[in-house]
């Protein structure tokens, strides 16, 4: 048994590190996850596998501090995340969510969805709008900003989604399918920008996917049934 | 800015409910505007008939309508003589119907009394008046709805009486009224010797406190009371303003329903948004100022539309030829605040129930479901 605080492996490389994390829904009646250890590596890229209905979404939501676990604990670069740190502090500025749906509000232009992140943690508008400008030149949406989100592709909508919680410069990305819902073209552009972003913005990045292939390009690809992890499978 | 945005864009998502819930605040907001103006103005005009050239009135003390007050005239020589007092001035009040008009106020008073001194006679001449017994003056109101004009007899509850005068007030209970002789006005409601009440100049109006005095001291079932202290006891306009702000508030509580119920809707619209929102990094108290504000900016937009309908009908109302003189549209200033204060604390208790709902929602069971 560890106690509460530091991590005890005393690895300030891990951006994230769950030990024995149990969940379940209608009162344990559900058992989704038991007991899942997992570790990521800073600035490192985790693909999490598995059938649906494994615990991959939740175990994301755990990691990401929408939920909390019934048992077992998770540690943010090296800090215990309950009761280490603080909940809204953590959403505004240590991990950003990506799901398979966009999960945009359609009727805000792009821009202003984008700028939601900063507009809930208080970031002065200079400093955001420069953050807006400089995500989306890279996302190739610079000239979509005043856009409203139903005049936007698929593709595109997902580009947003992504610069949305890259926004506040969180350390760790959470992915949950990102390119779930897109066709097979936009899926692999989705991919490649999201890897790319990750790699120059120095993210953690922990993605859940079906996709072998994808998958495969992470550094550690983690193979999620019955609720456990089994692996990790070096890529 | 984009938090304003986030509140525009519901209200323009659900365009025909947010216009019920803002038409259901303006309604209130003008009811409550109309009632309280009417009565308010009404009050006024009829402490405009007690305080005519005057600073106090003497009535019975304990009555609980000025019509049932009973002052003997051996108060009123008295009361006259003191030498703090410039002049007193007894006033009997009644009510007489005629065939079209249930009510008609009549002002038993005396030839010296400021209602008649002061008053702009349009026909006759004010020094005939108390001449003769059957003899009355005419509001320009009352003349026109009696179709009396000056030497015609006039039907006045059971008695008939010659106009010798008619007059033009401002105030619309005199100028619907008939001014007769008190003498004559005694007899006609069998209050002989008596008057309903003296109203009192002093010549130094630092001597108030002192009448009041020596009012209580020498007639103690009469009580003296200076024109804003009774306009603030008196029962019958404690009862009516009270009413007033009954029922407007009863309206208000129906807008207010209104706008729980578009909030309500709006919240469980968007279960999803909020938990994206929550998602971002919102805090409760940004969820909850998003709910409050849309409903604050409702109730707001609502409240004066509704002082612009209210003003708008209490103008019309002005206008209608029956209403002359008895539709004062000097809208308060604290009835303003008031009402506008009232609107926004409706608003906002209808969003209380929609708020603590969008706070409990759980952003990981809102994102698991569709």
């Amino acid at each position: 048994m560890t106690s509460p605080g530091n991590d005890p492996t005393g690895s300030s490389r891990l951006a994230l590190r769950a030990e024995g994390v149990w969940k379940s829904y209608d009162a344990g009646a559900i058992a989704v996850l038991r007991g899942v250890d997992l570790a990521a590596a800073e600035g490192g890229t985790t693909a999490l596998c598995g059938p649906s209905g494994c615990g991959k979404s939740t175990l994301l939501h755990l990691l990401g501090g929408l939920d909390q676990p019934e048992r077992g604990r998770i540690w943010v670069h090296g800090r215990e995340r309950h009761p280490g740190l603080d909940p809204l502090q953590f959403l505004r500025h240590e991990v950003g969510f990506v799901f398979q749906l966009h999960n945009l509000i359609p009727d805000l232009t792009l821009a202003e969805n984008c700028l939601i992140p900063t507009l809930a943690a208080g970031t002065d508008r200079r400093s955001a709008l420069a953050r807006l400008g400089q995500l989306t030149e890279r996302t190739g949406l610079g000239h979509r900003l005043d856009h409203r989100i139903q005049k936007l592709s698929g593709g595109e909508r997902q580009r947003t989604a992504l610069c949305r919680a890259l926004m506040n410069r969180p350390k760790i990305l959470l992915a949950d399918e990102p390119t779930g819902s897109l066709d097979a073209q936009s899926s692999a552009a989705i991919f490649e920008l999201l890897l790319e972003l990750v790699a120059t913005e120095g993210v953690t990045l922990v993605m859940a996917t079906h996709d072998r292939g994808m998958a495969e390009r992470c550094d550690q690809v983690l193979e999620m049934r019955d609720g456990r992890i089994h692996g990790p499978e070096p890529a | 800015m984009l938090f304003l945005k986030l509140i525009l864009t519901n209200l323009r998502r659900h365009r025909v409910r947010s216009l019920i819930s803002l038409a259901g605040i303006a309604f209130s907001v003008a009811a409550m505007l109309t009632v309280v103006t009417i009565l308010q103005g009404a009050i006024t005009m009829f402490t405009g008939i007690l305080s005519s050239d005057s600073q106090i009135i003497v009535f019975e003390r304990n009555v609980s309508d000025l019509f049932f007050s009973h002052v003997p005239a051996g108060a009123v020589a008295e009361i006259a003589a003191w030498p703090m007092v410039a002049h007193a001035d007894p006033v009997l009040f009644g009510v007489v119907s005629s065939a079209d008009h249930p009510i008609i106020t009549c002002f038993g008073i005396t030839g010296a009394d400021a209602r008649i001194r002061k008053a702009t006679w349009i026909a006759g001449d004010r020094s005939r008046f108390a001449l003769h017994p059957d003899e009355v003056a005419l509001g320009e109101r009352a003349a026109g709805f009696l179709s009396a004009s000056l030497g015609s007899s006039v039907q006045i509850g059971h008695g008939r009486f010659r106009v010798i005068g008619i007059l033009k007030t401002a105030n619309g209970f005199e100028d619907g009224g008939v001014f007769m002789p008190l003498g004559s006005a005694q007899r006609f409601f069998h209050q002989e010797g008596a008057s309903s009440v003296i109203t009192v100049k002093l010549r130094d109006q630092a001597a108030a406190a002192d009448f009041k005095r020596t009012v209580q001291v020498r007639f103690g079932d009469l009580v003296a009371l200076e024109d804003t202290e009774f306009t603030r006891s008196y029962s019958q306009f404690r009862i009516l303003k009270a009413t007033a702000w009954a029922v407007g508030g009863c309206g208000l509580l129906l807008g207010g329903l209104g706008v729980a119920n578009t909030m309500i809707m709006s919240v469980f619209t968007r279960i999803r948004e909020i938990a994206i929102l929550r998602v971002n990094g919102f805090s409760s108290p940004q969820i909850a100022g998003m709910i409050f504000g849309e409903s604050a900016l409702v109730s707001l937009v609502g409240a004066l539309a509704g002082l612009a309908i209210g003003t708008g009908f209490l103008y019309a109302l002005k206008l209608v030829p029956a209403l002359h003189g008895y539709i004062d549209v000097s809208i308060q200033p604290p009835v303003l605040l008031i009402v506008i204060l009232l609107a926004l604390l409706t608003g906002v208790a209808g969003a209380l129930y929609p708020a603590l709902y969008a706070l409990r929602i759980r952003a990981v069971e809102a994102l698991r479901f569709e």
